[in-house]
């Protein structure tokens, strides 16, 4: 086990092209941080940088007190679980768990215990006589976790190791992958594209975007005070609304908008934050029409356009309350729920 | 599988599509192998008036002449030699090619020229280039000390027609290879290294088992090769000499048959070597395909 130290990490491809942009991060020994944000982001880039698959045109990457930039992927002391899993599938299920170390020059009784440790730890003991083939997404997926946890590596690197399966697999790996990184505290980095999974299983996120880190932080530190408006329309579902603060001004509550730092232009209201009800606390008040009512079972999702704006906005309310398509509605949003950006920089005001 | 039924208007318009088709066939194959089987059961006079039925003595004759049996083994020693040397170098190019990025196409289709050479034209040039009084080959060797004559050596004489037999199957090979090569996913190449396999381990580890549909269709298709289509390559070269040595079951068809006109003797050799390449392929099928991983 080890820690990860990322220094000016850069990645310029043919061309001048450059993926990532100078990546400074230090995760610690044992922590699970994840690296989230859309395509095309880097952040599969800086994973296989991290893992020794691409070379690093810049920057110092150390894991524990070792500069390994120059390292092969196999004497950084790393494992990973890829995308498609990557099992060789000419290999039963042991010989999957077994092959690196074998490469190694462990000692057989050794590789016994290991893979059968592995496979009882995530359940596959009856699939070891197996190959791949024979298996069904979660059992593929379990197995490449096996490969990855035998060595016993000093970090795991996963690259979207979930995005193969069915949603409901997904929430349910999603949660084992979480217990057992708690129980052998391996330094994880992960990366996604998926906001839910990246809050769910991480100690800290690091959003990237254009190959730079946009914010980093514990999920609720991001998600309670995005640092951008990438961030804040990043992470969380559906997406946080950005309204234009002139409009809110011409709604007759600028008293209320008074202390907003005065870059700010764009004020963001997650779709939570605006409620049917007034609440109690100091508030503003805004008129929209109901123009889609989506029902979700626990919650509801109304897409409305405020009067006087062709601002579309999205408000997630639990239940489902008695409204109708193409009514007039009044919400409620309290003073702290704004979100202040200045939509120049994209950043936040406050 | 499920294929799509056409329907046509004209009942008959099927059947006229195929003609062509099943024309050659039936005239270029069904009919001349039909002919060489009747015939191996009968013996021609040497001007051709009478033809009598002689019932198996053709393939009794054949099979205990020892000369044939000299010819199946030096043809299993050729196809052996042939079929190893094409596919070994043929991978060997694909592994190179396949690891540059940038001129990949240029070096492939430079590869597959020799495949579109003819067998005669590829003999010719192997006989020029191996010739022992106007030859290059021969000269450079003499510095080695090595005396090049495949007129009077035979085993000079076989290596000859193996090198300019494999030398036109290389490129079809080396073409299956490296689309192989490409169908082998990068990211289990990488898992490999990662789990800590040399380049080497990890090709013969990971790649060469990945690659055995490919190898496995190869060698019946080199072995078949071999089989059939080397006359050319050796008419051109060697002709069967010195002595015998060269003299492969296709080529003792083509001389007892054509030169020696010994009708009868011939037919039963081609229907021998078709069973032999018969057996073979069924064998392989058999026995070597429940080893291949899919």
């Amino acid at each position: 086990m080890a820690s990860i130290t990322l220094e000016g990490l850069k990645k310029t491809y043919a061309g001048n092209v450059q993926a990532v942009k100078g990546i400074d991060l230090a995760i610690e020994d044992g922590e699970f941080v994840v690296l989230v944000g859309p395509s095309g982001c880097g952040k599969s880039t800086l994973l296989r940088m991290v893992a020794g698959l691409e070379t690093i045109s810049e920057g110092t990457l150390k894991i524990g007190e070792r500069v390994v930039n120059g390292l092969e992927p196999a004497d950084r002391d790393i494992a990973m679980v890829f995308q498609n899993y990557a099992l060789y599938p000419h290999m039963t299920v042991y010989n999957n768990l077994a092959y690196g170390l074998k490469n190694r020059g462990f000692k057989k009784p050794e590789i016994e215990a290991r893979v059968r440790n592995a496979a009882k730890m995530l359940e596959i003991e009856e699939f070891l006589i197996r190959k791949p083939r024979q298996l069904s997404g979660g059992q593929r997926q379990r197995v490449a976790m096996g490969r990855a946890l035998v060595r016993e590596p000093a970090a795991f690197l996963f690259d979207e190791p979930l995005s193969n399966l069915d949603a409901k697999l997904r929430v349910q790996m999603r949660v084992e992958i979480r217990k057992l990184q708690r129980r052998l505290k391996t330094t994880s980095l992960y990366v996604t594209h998926d906001q839910l999974e990246a809050m769910t299983l991480g100690d800290r996120l690091v959003v990237l975007n254009a190959g730079q880190i946009e914010q980093v932080g514990t999920p609720m530190e991001i998600y309670a005070r995005p640092a951008s408006m990438f961030v804040a329309s990043f992470i969380g579902s559906p997406s946080m609304n950005m309204v234009p603060l002139a409009y809110l001004k011409t709604q007759g509550q600028s008293t209320l908008l008074d202390d907003l730092p005065p870059d700010t232009d764009t004020v963001g209201i997650r779709p939570d934050d605006l409620r049917l009800t007034p609440p109690e606390a100091i508030h503003l008040t805004v008129e929209a029409t109901l123009e889609l009512y989506e029902a979700a079972g626990a919650e509801s999702h109304l897409y409305v356009q405020l009067i006087g704006s062709k601002q579309p906005t999205v408000i997630r309310v639990s239940g489902q309350p008695p409204v109708k398509e193409g009514e007039t509605l009044r919400f409620y949003v309290t003073r702290q729920a704004l979100h202040p950006f200045d939509s120049a920089s994209g950043k936040r005001t406050d | 599988m499920q294929t799509k039924r056409s329907t046509y208007q004209n009942r008959w318009l099927p059947y006229l599509l195929l003609a062509p088709q099943l024309a050659i066939t039936l005239v270029f194959f069904i009919w001349p192998a039909s002919q060489a089987v009747k015939s191996s059961f009968e013996r021609t006079d040497a001007f051709g008036f009478n033809t009598s039925f002689v019932g198996l003595a053709n393939y009794a004759r054949v099979l205990a002449d020892p000369s044939y049996l000299n010819a199946l083994g030096r043809t299993a020693i050729f196809a052996i030699s042939v079929t190893a040397l094409s596919m070994s170098l043929a991978l060997l190019l694909a592994v190179c090619v396949n690891r540059v990025l940038k001129s990949a196409r240029f070096y492939t289709t430079l590869l597959v020229w020799p495949y579109a050479v003819a067998p005669v034209v590829a003999g010719v040039l192997w006989w020029f280039l191996f010739n022992p009084t106007i030859g290059l080959l021969p000269h450079i060797l003499d510095w080695f000390g090595i005396h090049w004559n495949h007129r009077v050596s035979g085993t000079q004489a076989m290596i000859l027609i193996t090198i300019a037999a494999a030398w036109k199957q290389i490129s079809y090979n080396f073409l299956f290879f490296l689309a192989g090569l490409q169908s082998v996913p990068h990211s289990l190449i990488e898992a490999a290294a990662i789990d800590g396999a040399t380049p080497f381990k990890r090709f013969w580890t990971i790649v060469f088992p990945l690659l055995s549909p490919t190898t496995f269709f190869l060698m019946i298709i080199n072995i078949n090769y071999v089989m059939f289509d080397t006359f050319g390559v050796i008419d051109a070269t060697t002709a069967g000499g010195p002595g015998q040595a060269t003299m492969t079951l296709v080529y003792k068809v083509y001389t007892d048959g054509v030169a020696g006109l010994n009708i009868g003797s011939s037919s039963a050799q081609s229907v021998i070597l078709m069973a032999i390449v018969i057996l073979l392929t069924f064998i392989q099928f058999r026995y070597v395909e429940r080893r291949v991983n899919y």
